[in-house]
C-alpha cells in the first residue's frame, strides 16, 4: 500500500504562540507531505478526531503528530496504525527554547524536516514469526533452583526438561540435616523442603527428569533450542524454548585455607561436612569419635578475603547458628564459640540469631581467628583477637568448624576473553568462563557471560533477570550467593522468564528492555566483507558465523539494539523502522546557515532509553538550552554509525555530541556495551576527522542519565563555547 | 495459551514491585490491572536519589518500566485507588476498588498554568514535609501518569476555583467525586510495601525533637535534585553545609521495643548517602555507628570494601545511646560506646542521619482480605489464600533487587491460578 503522510501540528501548550505555524506547515508542504494540517489540541478528543476522520476520508495512513514529547500521551495517540512518528515541539522546542525567536523556528522546522525524513524512510515492522516455535523449558541443574524453576513452569502448564549431573535430584540441600527457620516466628529449624520438591518434580507429568546427564550442546536461539544431552553413553536430543540456569555451587576448597589447620587437625571441618555429621544422628568428631562437647564456628573462613573469596556468601552466618543449634540441641551440657566479623543475619533472621543469643550456651563474639593448634588428644585450641571482650582470648574446642564459601560452578573453567582482548584492557566487552554448564553454540562463547567473581548474575539493581543470553535465564546461587527463600523465588522468577520469553518469541516480539518491539535486523549479505565487526560487538551473542565468517543472525537472540547497525562499516544492516539510511537522511536535511549567520549547529544523538528522556526533563522543568542543537533519538548510543559523524561533518555541522548512558564497571547502559562501544567508535574517528582536516574535538561523547537533566544546558553550552573556538565548519555551503 | 484467559490478574501496589510484578505478567501476555493508592506510581524507590551499590538513578529503571506499561495495552492502571473489598476465590475474585477522586482529568497536560493562580499550600509529603507544593501540584517532576493532582484536605473547592478559570483544557473538575469501581480478577498479588518507621518513637534518637536529626529517607529526598533543596546537602536548622555527619545504624530496627527484625537495606543505603555526603564535601567526615555491616553477596561487599577505603568515613561499632542537641548552635552530640576499644565516644556533628527501618504497610492498614500476617504484620510468604501471592517488602524487608525477583515470582505464581482454572 501506498504511503500516505499527513502532518498535524498542534499549537497548543504555548507551541501556537511560540513559533510560526503557518511557516511550519510550508515546511512540512515543500517536504511534499500530501497532508498537512494544525488544530488548536491534537490531544483532546476531538483533536484525535480529526486526524482519525484524515485516516478515514483521505487515506492518511502515516500520521506524524507535531506535539508534544513522545513520553506522554502515547495512549492517546495510538490510533491503530503502525507508523506514527512523534515530532516534540513542545518539551524538545517551545519549552527550552525562547518563544518567536528565529533559532527556536528553524529548530522546529528542522524536526518537522526531520520527522517528515524519517517518515519517508519508514516502513512497517512485520514480526519475526518462527515456524511453530518451542515452549518448551530446559532447566539445567537440578538442586533447590533447578527442581523448583521445574515445578513452577510446569505448574504453570509448560513442558519443561530437567538436566542434572549427579545420579539423585536436589543438590546440596539433599545433604543438609535441617533449613534454617523460614517461617514466622523464624525461630525453629526445619526440616528441609527439598524432599517435597523431589518428589513434586517426579510425579509432575509435565517434567521430563534425565539425572547423571550433562548437556553436550545446545544449538540454536530462543524458540528454537536443539538440545543435546549425554546420558550412560549415549545422547538425545530435544527442543526447547528457553533455558533456566541453575547449575548451582560447590564449596570452596578449605584445603586453600591454610591458616585454620584445614587438612592438618581432622578435628577442623568445613561447614558442609558438619551437615553430614549431623545427618548421621550422633554427633561426634572425625578424630576420634568423641561426642562434640566445645565446637568453635570460625565465620568467613577463606571468605571477605582479597587471598581467597573476596566476597560473602551471604548464607554462612545462618548456617552457622542452626548448626551451633544442632549441637546445643543434642549436647545440653555443650558449649558453643561463634567467632564472626559481622553477624549477617538479614530481615526476619535476627529473630533466630536473637534466640540463639538468649542460649547460654552459645557464646558469640566479633573476633579475628589469629591461629589454631592441636594437642596430643587431637583437641583443638583456637586464639581469637580483637574480641568484644577487648582482649584475646584461646578457647579449647573439640572440633572447630570452618564457614566456608560458596563458589558458582559458573566459576570453574578457564577464563576466554573475547579474540583480540587482553586482561587489563579498558574495554573488555564480556567475560566467558568455559564450563561446560550450556555448551552454547554461540560464537562468543558457549556460557552465559560472568559479572562478577564468576556468577552470571544481572548487572541491573531493577532488572535482576536482565541478561547477556536472550533465553538463557540464571537462577539461584549460580547467579548469586543466596539463601532457601530467595532462591526459591529467584528460580520462580526465572521460570516466569523463560515462559515469557516463550511467549514473546512466538509473538515475534523483542523481550527486556525493548520487549514488545517486532522489528528485527536485515542483512544485505551481497556486500559484506566478512568483517566480523556485527559478530564481536553484539552484546546478546545473536549472531554466530559460518565457515567464511558470514554473519548467522539469529532474530529471537536479537534485542533489537542496532548496535550490529552501528558497527557495520558497509552499512549493510537495517531495520524496517530504523536504518543508518534513515538517520543519516535526517541528518542531511538539517538545514545549515552560511558561515557568516554565525548560526552553528550541533547534533545530538541521544539513547532513548536515559538521555532522550532527559531531555525532555529539560523542557517539563523550563529549562532552556541552546536551539543550535537538533537532538535525534537513537535506540542505543551504540547503534550510532560512524558514517553519520562523516555525512554531518561534510554537511559543515559543526559538531556531533552522542549522550549515552554511564560505560565502565558499573555501566548503566541497558543494552551493556552500547555506550562503551560508542565511545569506542568516537575514539576512532579522528582518522575521518583528519581526511576532513578537521578538529576531533567536533566530536564528543557525554554520559547523561536521566537523573543529571539539569547538567544538560550547561553541557551543550560548553560543548558549543569549544566548537566556538574551533570556528564554523569549513564546509558549509559544499 | 495465554491469551485465551479472560480473567486477568490484579495487583495491589504501585512500588517497584507492584509494576514489576505487573509487567511481567503483561509482557507474557496477561491482562493485569495495577491500583496505587498514590497519585502516581513509582512508590518508595520514586524517592531515592541512587540506588546502591551501583549509584545509579531509580528513575532509568523506572522509566524504563513506564515505558513497558505505555507500550502494553494489557496493563490497566489506575492511580489514587484502594482495594475496598475483595470476594470470591481463586480464578474469580470480585473486587471493589475505590477511585479516590484527583480533581484533574486525563486533559490535563502539565502546562502548570493551574500552580501560578492556586493560593494555598501544603506540606509537601513526597519530600516528608521539608518544603512545600501548591493545593494542586505535580506529585514530583518525574510523575508518571505526569498530571497534576488536588490535595483536597486544603483545596477550597468552588470558594476558590481560581485553577478551573486558569486551566484551558477543562482538566480541573472540582466537583469529582469518589467513584467506585468492580472489577473481577483470577489472581491477585499483594505489593503494598513499606513505610519508614516512624523515628519519632525512637526517644533516645531525638528525631522530631531536634531539627538535624533525620531520616535516611528525608536524606534521600535532600541528596535529590528534585527534592526540597535542589539536591544541596544542608542542615534542616540554619541551612548550613555540613562538615561531619554521623549516621546511626539500627534506629529501631533490631531493636525489640521497635522493630525486632533486621531491616536489609540500612547498612547499604548509609554508606551509599555517605558517597553523597562525600562528593559534596571533599572535606566532611562522616561517622557511622553499627551493630554489624550487613552487605551480604558479592557486589554489596564489594561496595562495603570501596567505602571503607575512604578516609573520611569512619565505620564505629556501637549503639548509640544516646543524642542531644547544642542549643546555641544546634549541633549534635552523639554518645555511643566502641565496643571494640570499650570507650565512650562523644562525637559532635552537623547533622544526624538515622538508618530508620522498614515497617510493612500493612502493620497498621490490613488488606480486605483475609490472608496472614506474621508478629511484625508483613503477610506471610505463603498468603494462606489460594489464587493471592504477596510480593516486595510486604512479605519482608528486602532490596530492590530482591523486591523484583520476588516480584517475578509473583507473576508466575499469579499467572498458575489462572492457567488452574
Amino acid at each position: 500500500m501506498e504511503k500516505k503522510i499527513g502532518v498535524y501540528i498542534c499549537t497548543d501548550c504555548e507551541i501556537g504562540k511560540a513559533l510560526d505555524i503557518e511557516k511550519l506547515t510550508k515546511v512540512a508542504i515543500e517536504m511534499k507531505a500530501p497532508v498537512v494540517k494544525s488544530h488548536p489540541s491534537l490531544c483532546q478528543k476531538e483533536g484525535v478526531e480529526f486526524i482519525k476522520k484524515d485516516m478515514a476520508q483521505e487515506g492518511v495512513n502515516a500520521v506524524i503528530i507535531a506535539a508534544c514529547s513522545p513520553r506522554v500521551n502515547y495512549d492517546v495517540f495510538e490510533l491503530g496504525i503502525p507508523l506514527v512518528e512523534r515530532v516534540n515541539l513542545r518539551e524538545g522546542v517551545v519549552w527550552s527554547h525562547p518563544a518567536n525567536d528565529e533559532d527556536t523556528q528553524m529548530m522546529a522546522e528542522d524536526y518537522i524536516r526531520m520527522g517528515l525524513l524519517k517518515m519517508q524512510k519508514m516502513e512497517a515492522p512485520e514480526p519475526y514469526k518462527v515456524e511453530e516455535p518451542s515452549k518448551n523449558v530446559l532447566v539445567v541443574g537440578g538442586g533447590l533452583a533447578g527442581i523448583t524453576a521445574a515445578n513452577e513452569a510446569a505448574k504453570a502448564g509448560y513442558e519443561v526438561f530437567l538436566v542434572e549431573k549427579n545420579e539423585a535430584l536436589g543438590g546440596w540441600m539433599s545433604r543438609i540435616y535441617k533449613q534454617a527457620p523460614t517461617k514466622a516466628p523464624y525461630a525453629e529449624m526445619e526440616e528441609p523442603e527439598i524432599n517435597n520438591l523431589i518428589k513434586e518434580v517426579q510425579q509432575n507429568p509435565k517434567v521430563k527428569i534425565y539425572t547423571s546427564s550433562l548437556i553436550e550442546k545446545i544449538d540454536g536461539a530462543p524458540g528454537l533450542y536443539d538440545v543435546t544431552v549425554k546420558r550412560n553413553g549415549g545422547a538425545e536430543t530435544f527442543r526447547v524454548g528457553a533455558i533456566v540456569e541453575a547449575a548451582g555451587t560447590v564449596p570452596y576448597d578449605a584445603a586453600k585455607i591454610t591458616e585454620f589447620g584445614f587438612g592438618k587437625y581432622p578435628n577442623v571441618i568445613t561447614n558442609y561436612m558438619m551437615e553430614a555429621i549431623a545427618a548421621k544422628g550422633t554427633m561426634v568428631r572425625p578424630s576420634d569419635g568423641k561426642p562434640v562437647k566445645s565446637v568453635a564456628f570460625i565465620q568467613c573462613a577463606g571468605q571477605r578475603d582479597e587471598k581467597h573469596l573476596p566476597y560473602c556468601s551471604a548464607t554462612c552466618c545462618v548456617e552457622s547458628l542452626k548448626q551451633a543449634k544442632y549441637i546445643r540441641n543434642q549436647y545440653p551440657d555443650s558449649k558453643v564459640y561463634i567467632f564472626y566479623r559481622d553477624m549477617r543475619t538479614p530481615g526476619h533472621y535476627e529473630y533466630f540469631y536473637k534466640s540463639m543469643q538468649n542460649d547460654a550456651g552459645v557464646f558469640l563474639t566479633k573476633g579475628d581467628v589469629k591461629g589454631i593448634t592441636e594437642d596430643e588428644n587431637k583437641n583443638l585450641a583456637v586464639e581469637v583477637e580483637n574480641t568484644l571482650l577487648g582482649e584475646k582470648i584461646q578457647v579449647n574446642a573439640d572440633l572447630v568448624v570452618l564457614a566456608t564459601g560458596m563458589v558458582p560452578v559458573s566459576a570453574l573453567g578457564e577464563e576466554i576473553l573475547p579474540p583480540g582482548v587482553k586482561p587489563g584492557d579498558e574495554f573488555i566487552p564480556y567475560v566467558m568462563i568455559e564450563t561446560d554448564i550450556l555448551n552454547l553454540e554461540y560464537r562468543q562463547g558457549g556460557e552465559a557471560p560472568a559479572l562478577i567473581n564468576g556468577y552470571p548474575d544481572s548487572n541491573f539493581i531493577c532488572f535482576p533477570y536482565e541478561t547477556r543470553r536472550t533465553g538463557v535465564y540464571a537462577a539461584g546461587s549460580v547467579r548469586a550467593p543466596m539463601d532457601i527463600p530467595s532462591t526459591v523465588a529467584d528460580a520462580t522468577g526465572a521460570a516466569l522468564k523463560a515462559i515469557q520469553c516463550v511467549e514473546l518469541t512466538s509473538r515475534g516480539e523483542a523481550v527486556h528492555p525493548r520487549v514488545g518491539d517486532i522489528s528485527y535486523a536485515e542483512f544485505f549479505m551481497q556486500k559484506c566483507t566478512q568483517c566480523k565487526r556485527c559478530t564481536e560487538e553484539c552484546p546478546f551473542g545473536a549472531i554466530n558465523e559460518d565457515e567464511k565468517a558470514n554473519p548467522l543472525y539469529n532474530p529471537t537472540r536479537c534485542r533489537r539494539c542496532a548496535i550490529c547497525m552501528g558497527a557495520c562499516p558497509e552499512r549493510i544492516i537495517s531495520f524496517k523502522n530504523y536504518s543508518v539510511d534513515m538517520i543519516g537522511n535526517m541528518v542531511k536535511n538539517i538545514e545549515v546557515p552560511e558561515e557568516e549567520e554565525e548560526k552553528p549547529r550541533v547534533i545530538v544523538f541521544a539513547c532513548e532509553n536515559d538521555a532522550y528522556p532527559a531531555l525532555d526533563m529539560v523542557g517539563l522543568n523550563r529549562l532552556q538550552y541552546n536551539s543550535f542543537v537538533r537532538v535525534v533519538p537513537l535506540r542505543c548510543a551504540g547503534s550510532m554509525n560512524l558514517v553519520w559523524v562523516a555525512d554531518a561533518l561534510s554537511k559543515g555541522i559543526d559538531g556531533i555530541l552522542i549522550m549515552g548512558c554511564q560505560y565502565g564497571d558499573d555501566y548503566q547502559c541497558h543494552m551493556a556495551t552500547g555506550s562503551y562501544l560508542a565511545k569506542i567508535r568516537l575514539s576512532k574517528v579522528a582518522e575521518t576527522l583528519d581526511r576532513l582536516k578537521l578538529e576531533s574535538g567536533r566530536v564528543q561523547m557525554e554520559q547523561v542519565s536521566i537523573a543529571e537533566y539539569y547538567k544538560i544546558p550547561k553541557i551543550l553550552d560548553e560543548f558549543i563555547k569549544k566548537l566556538e573556538g574551533f570556528g564554523p565548519n569549513p564546509y558549509k555551503g559544499f | 495459551m495465554a491469551a485465551e484467559k479472560t480473567k486477568g490478574i490484579l495487583v495491589v501496589g504501585g512500588g517497584i514491585s507492584g509494576i514489576t510484578t505487573a509487567v511481567e505478567a503483561a509482557e507474557v501476555g496477561y491482562e493485569v490491572t495495577l491500583i496505587e493508592k498514590n497519585p502516581y506510581l513509582g512508590g518508595r524507590v520514586a524517592q531515592l536519589n541512587k540506588y546502591f551499590p551501583k549509584l545509579c538513578p531509580p528513575n532509568c529503571g523506572l522509566e524504563i518500566n513506564y515505558r513497558r506499561i505505555k507500550s502494553n495495552p494489557r496493563v490497566k492502571i489506575y492511580t489514587s485507588a484502594e482495594v475496598e473489598k475483595v470476594s470470591g476465590a481463586e480464578g474469580d475474585f470480585d473486587v471493589t476498588v475505590k477511585l479516590n477522586p484527583r480533581y484533574v482529568n486525563e486533559n490535563c497536560t502539565a502546562c502548570r498554568a493551574c500552580v501560578d493562580v492556586c493560593p494555598i499550600e501544603r506540606p509537601n509529603d513526597f519530600n516528608f514535609g521539608m518544603d512545600k507544593t501548591k493545593a494542586i501540584y505535580l506529585p514530583h517532576d518525574f510523575a508518571f501518569p505526569m498530571r497534576y493532582v488536588i490535595d483536597d484536605k486544603v483545596c477550597k473547592k468552588a470558594e476558590c476555583a481560581k485553577c478551573v478559570d486558569a486551566c484551558k483544557y477543562n482538566a480541573i473538575d472540582l466537583n469529582m467525586k469518589t467513584q467506585s469501581l468492580s472489577l473481577k480478577a483470577g489472581s491477585i498479588v499483594w505489593a503494598t510495601g513499606w513505610k519508614p518507621y516512624d523515628a519519632k518513637k525512637i526517644d533516645n534518637l531525638g528525631f522530631g525533637k531536634y531539627q538535624n536529626v533525620i531520616t535516611n529517607m528525608m536524606m534521600e529526598r535532600l541528596a535529590s535534585q528534585n527534592g526540597p533543596t535542589k539536591g544541596n546537602i544542608i542542615r534542616p536548622s540554619d541551612g548550613k553545609e555540613v562538615s561531619r555527619v554521623a549516621f546511626v545504624q539500627c534506629a529501631g530496627s533490631r531493636d525489640e521495643n521497635h522493630l525486632p527484625y533486621c531491616s536489609y537495606i540500612c547498612c547499604l543505603a548509609s554508606m551509599k548517602q555517605a558517597t553523597y555526603v562525600r562528593e559534596q564535601y571533599p572535606q566532611a567526615q562522616i561517622f557511622i555507628f553499627y551493630i554489624d555491616v550487613r552487605s551480604p553477596g558479592t557486589r554489596y561487599e564489594k561496595f562495603y570494601k570501596k567505602i571503607q577505603q575512604d578516609e573520611n568515613i569512619k565505620f564505629i561499632k556501637g549503639k548509640v545511646a544516646k543524642i542531644e542537641e547544642d542549643p546555641a548552635t544546634k549541633d549534635i552530640i552523639v554518645t555511643a560506646e566502641d565496643t571494640q576499644t570499650l570507650q565512650k565516644i562523644h562525637e559532635k556533628v552537623d547533622l544526624v542521619v538515622l538508618a530508620a527501618g522498614m515497617a510493612p504497610s500493612t502493620q497498621e492498614s490490613k488488606i480486605p482480605s483475609s490472608v496472614s500476617y506474621d508478629t511484625d504484620g508483613f503477610i506471610t510468604s505463603n498468603t494462606g489464600v489460594a489464587g493471592m501471592s504477596a510480593a516486595g517488602c510486604a512479605v519482608k524487608p528486602i532490596d530492590v533487587y530482591s523486591s523484583a525477583q520476588t516480584a517475578a515470582a509473583a507473576a508466575l505464581k499469579s499467572i498458575q491460578s489462572l492457567v488452574r482454572r
